[in-house]
């Protein structure tokens, strides 16, 4: 198996830094092969660069892949963005000959080349496929009993043709993984919707993208958890973010806290939620916080 | 539906040869039952399949810029219409028609200048330094030369004219 070079993208390091933290610390005490990819730039994101400009849109992702292609690496993504932009991108470039051409064309113009020699990877995929749930549960130094509601998202699961990750009606990989670190997974409805943020929906007409967070947030907080677990950083910002914008606008407070996956791995390790970047949140829930210090 | 031109025609039939899958649409209404846009806002994506078959009125409309591409209406729909691919190449076409919602321009110049549609600001800085990681991320932010990659590949795809440049009065679109 190829080493793993780690795309951070535009969200992690430039608005929730404590996701990044978290990848950096669970990689290496996981002794995971990774380094960071120097000099990328944004995946480019899906729902924005792909609708306006497809060869745009496949040149930046080209030029990423190929920063790891000269290294020798798979690349790995801690977003579901990133994920959907690399992952489609390098495969629609070594399906199509004639479009690959096209695009090598703009990249000679930097003098780098588009070879198709490795693989995009998302870290659930990774962990789940290369370590599995009870590869995870080795690591596990604190269980964490709580409950947890998951979020997929979108572009993890779909086009399911594409990822090969099963049924994206009733996925459960994500839920192992969770459940792996000694939480429990609660199963609620709507658990598969979309949080809204895609598509360029929650930059252009934010109060419309906002509702469909709400939805979510409604019958999360019915479900009754103690926090929400993402594999996206997009999503955590519409999940946690959004639940301040969604107070100012309604006045409801859910005041749930969010976490990305690799923060809860982290907890799970070992790692102080100061540590993680847990505290860097919007919503602050210092019950949740103070149980983990606890040790519950 | 407007009164079709020579341009009107040429404007079609990219659309037809972009989205031409779309014609095999039965209208069942199963993408638009799966839409969890279309549950809290006006999208409704049978109609627009419907409309992107038969009229340039389609690029104009917001409810184009209403999906998250989520992906529900693709996976469910019984005639393998790849319908997110049509929502690309239709919002696509209407961006190099000059139509752009006023926000996503902005993002636009976002990437260009920074090469990140989220750029790094002070706060976060502050909280990389606290966190133990390097103040400014190891991507195109701290590296120079990167980022002049990344400007130089936008302007050979013409991206900066696409964004950039444009007339402010086409950067609207209509309700439907
Ligand atoms: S699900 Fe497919 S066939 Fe049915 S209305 Fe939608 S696009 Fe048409
Ligand atoms: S991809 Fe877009 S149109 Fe299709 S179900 Fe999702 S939000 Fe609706």
């Amino acid at each position: 198996m190829r080493g793993l070079s780690l795309f951070l993208g535009c969200v992690i390091p430039n608005r929730y830094p404590g996701i990044e933290m978290a990848t950096k610390l669970c990689l290496a005490k996981m002794d995971i092969d990774c380094v960071e990819l120097k000099g990328a730039s944004c995946c480019p994101a899906p729902g924005l660069f792909r609708s306006f400009d497809r060869t745009a849109w496949l040149a930046l992702a080209a030029r990423n892949i190929v920063l790891s292609e000269e290294l020798g690496r798979d690349i790995l993504t801690v977003c579901n963005g990133c994920y959907s932009t690399l992952a489609d991108a390098n495969r629609i470039m070594k399906d199509d000959k004639a479009l690959r051409e096209q695009v090598n064309r703009h990249l000679a113009g930097i003098g780098r080349e588009f070879k198709g020699s490795i693989e995009i990877r998302h870290i659930i995929e990774y962990l789940h496929r290369e370590l599995g749930p009870q590869g995870i549960g080795k690591h596990v130094e604190r269980p964490l009993d709580i409950r947890a509601a998951v979020h997929y998202g979108c572009h993890l699961l779909k086009p399911s043709r594409e990822r090969g990750l099963g049924s994206f009606e009733r996925p459960e990989f994500f839920d192992e993984l969770i459940e792996s670190l000694g939480a429990t997974s609660i199963d609620y409805p709507d658990k598969t919707e979309c949080c809204g943020a895609g598509g360029g929906v929650r930059s252009a007409l934010k109060e419309d993208s906002l509702r469909l967070a709400q939805h979510k947030l409604s019958r999360i907080k019915e479900a009754g958890v103690d926090c929400i677990v993402n594999a996206c950083p997009f999503c955590h910002m519409q999940f946690d973010l959004g639940q301040e914008e969604i107070r100012r606008i309604t006045g409801i407070e859910y005041n749930i806290p969010v976490l990305h996956y690799t923060q809860l791995l982290g907890l799970a390790l070992g790692f102080t939620p100061d540590m993680l970047g847990i505290n860097l949140n919007v919503i602050k829930n210092n019950t949740f916080v103070q149980r983990i210090e606890n040790g519950q | 539906m407007s009164e079709p031109t020579h341009d009107n025609t040429n404007l079609l039939n990219t659309m037809k040869a972009a989205c031409r899958d779309t014609l095999r649409c039965m209208q069942c209404g199963v993408c638009s039952g799966s839409c969890p846009s279309g549950r809290h806002m006006a999208i409704n994506i049978r109609r627009l399949v419907k409309k992107a078959a038969r009229t340039v009125d389609v690029l104009k409309d917001e409810q184009l810029w209403m999906c998250t591409t989520c992906y529900n209406c693709q996976e469910r729909c019984p005639r393998n219409i790849d319908i997110v691919e049509a929502v690309f190449s239709l919002r696509s076409i209407a961006v190099h028609e000059g139509i752009m919602l006023p926000e996503h321009g902005r993002v636009s110049g976002l990437l260009i200048r920074h090469g990140h549609a989220v750029p790094i600001d002070d706060e976060r800085k502050k909280q990389r330094t606290e966190l133990g990681l390097d103040e400014i991320p190891l991507t195109v932010q701290s590296c120079p030369e990167g980022l002049e990659e990344v400007r130089t590949l936008l302007k050979s795809c013409g991206f900066d004219r696409l964004t950039g440049d444009r007339d402010k009065s086409n950067a609207k679109t209509e309700t439907a």
